[in-house]
């Protein structure tokens, strides 16, 4: 096995007080795709930004492969109506030649749209042009949060195809964020179910059996959050004597 | 033509030529009120550069750039809104530079021109600072000018992408204190902002790229100076409120073209 792009060790953040991440380790690597799932405000968004660099840990060691380069996809992006740019530009704004622009652009199948002023595309066509640009700089680690928001359903499964195979043809990691458990599960290496503190980690058939997944998840393909915990004010997680308890394939003390 | 015409024209073209590209990135960012805050700030400046008998450019530079820094702390410390700091720090300042203005019973300092402008008292030492002034501003644009539309896209996405979204925030907030205290002596610290986002406005109607924009920009800035500076010839109006009043002309004129983009 490759040693891992990027090492979360024991990674700790409170925002005024309240404990946002507890006790995360992670490894990402080359070729392996990681969905990132979990309820609203479960510290998702934080993670992401953590492993952007864009937010130092309270405690806890993050380590980057010396090779490391990330192409990021925001979960969406408003341009100001006042800002005239059209899509090809805003791709070259990334620092790349036109013919990079362009073949980025015809991998998610929007070539037609490079004259197009960005303020125009429609939701999924935003997100493409986002994803075209996260994979501008062939990066070899993807950081998707929450790809297919705006996007209708038929949409959403173009887009995690798409993103399949852009990551397998760029042999990268991805770290993705998503809701729609059920559509994401199949294209997923490594799943982890976050609430603050990584409630349960795997392979998705591993995970789909875990206790704690179904507790959260339940059994429907469904995005539904059952809380099989309380959490105390500090969002320490509590059983419902208040008592912490862990779910399976929980490490941490 | 008598050579404070001249010199006037000179000055206000000088400050029109940055003011174009300056603007664009005040309306691309949302920072109208941003640019008002330091501009009347800029007066405080005047006033204790009197009051201290230092170089009045550099303090009118100073204390905007002062004013700047402080918002930053303060907007990263969540005490208030970013609109209600700016309406009490823009509001403030101004009235911390009447006060201190009238206060300086022994210095005449007229108080008309450095809220309105006064045009047609540039001095060729004014014309020089202005130049050097806009000469630098126009070489940091430059230089800095991919990595300042990135920030002004996204900056989180410019930061992952390796720009440092610090720095180039500083240099735009230097660049506005910059040109702010050059167009103090054109248009006054009142009306700073209309000469910066009216041409920028104007020029968005009839742009498809953010460069056609700023271009067009300090096109349009300029031919307003020439506009407003023959209004006040003809007229005998002070030159300052001319130029921005001829600038709202061509913006409504704009309005007639259709958007290109």
């Amino acid at each position: 096995m490759t040693s891992p792009l990027m090492t979360l060790d024991r990674i700790d953040k409170s925002f005024s007080g309240q404990h946002v991440l507890q006790n995360i380790s992670l490894n990402l690597t080359q070729g392996e795709i990681t969905t990132l799932i979990g309820p609203n405000g479960a510290g998702k968004s934080t993670l992401v930004r953590i492993v952007l660099g864009l937010l130092a840990p309270d405690s806890g060691s993050v380590t980057a492969s010396k090779s490391l380069k990330i192409g990021y996809m925001p979960q969406k992006l408003h341009i100001d109506p006042t800002l005239p740019i059209s899509t090809y530009r805003f791709l070259q704004l990334a620092n790349a030649s036109y013919q990079v622009c362009h073949s980025a652009l015809a991998s998610v199948g929007i070539a037609h749209l490079a004259k197009t002023p960005i303020q125009k595309l429609s939701g999924g066509e935003m997100q493409r042009v986002l994803l075209a640009r996260a994979i501008l700089r062939k990066p070899n680690l993807l950081v998707l949060d929450e790809p297919v928001q705006g996007v209708d359903i038929n949409g959403q499964n173009a887009l995690y195809k798409m993103i399949g195979s852009l990551s397998k043809s760029l042999n990268c990691a991805v770290l993705m964020v998503s809701h729609d458990l059920h559509l994401v599960m199949s294209a997923t290496d490594q799943v982890i179910c976050l609430n603050h503190h990584i409630c349960c980690q795997g392979r998705p058939e591993q995970v789909t059996k875990d206790p704690a997944y179904l507790d959260i998840f339940g059994q429907t393909a469904l995005y539904a959050h059952h809380h099989d915990h309380q959490h105390s004010v500090h969002g320490e997680v509590l059983d419902r004597n208040g008592v912490h308890r862990h779910g399976e394939g929980c490490d941490h003390d | 033509m008598t050579d404070f015409i001249l010199y006037g024209l000179l000055a206000g073209l000088g400050v029109a030529l940055v003011a174009g590209p300056l603007g664009c990135f005040v309306v691309w960012r949302r920072m109208a009120y941003f640019g008002d805050t330091l501009a009347h700030s800029a007066l405080l400046g005047v006033a204790l550069g009197v009051l201290l008998e230092v170089n009045l450019s550099i303090t009118a530079t100073a204390i905007p750039l002062a004013m700047a820094l402080g918002l930053v702390i303060l907007e990263q410390r969540g005490v208030l809104s970013v609109d209600t700091l700016l309406g009490i720090l823009s509001h403030s300042a101004l009235a911390a530079g009447l006060v201190v203005i009238s206060l300086l019973s022994d210095v005449r300092v007229d108080l008309m021109s450095l809220l309105f402008g006064d045009l047609l008292s540039v001095t060729s030492q004014d014309l020089w600072i202005i130049y050097g002034v806009a000469g630098v501003v126009l070489i940091l644009l430059g230089a800095l000018w991919r990595p300042l539309i990135n920030i002004t896209v996204d900056s989180e996405l410019a930061a992952v992408e390796g720009t440092n979204v610090r720095l180039i925030r500083a240099v735009l907030m230097l660049i506005t204190a910059l040109v702010i205290a050059i167009a103090m002596k054109i248009v006054g610290v009142l009306l700073i902002t209309a000469l910066l986002i009216i041409p920028a406005a104007t020029a968005r109607r009839i742009s498809i790229t953010p460069e056609q924009m700023a271009a067009k920009a300090s096109v349009i800035a300029m031919l307003t100076v020439v506009l407003g500076l023959a209004l006040s010839w003809t007229t005998d109006a002070p030159a300052g409120p001319s130029v921005v009043l001829c600038s709202a002309l061509l913006f409504t004129m704009s309005l007639m073209v259709r958007q290109r983009a």
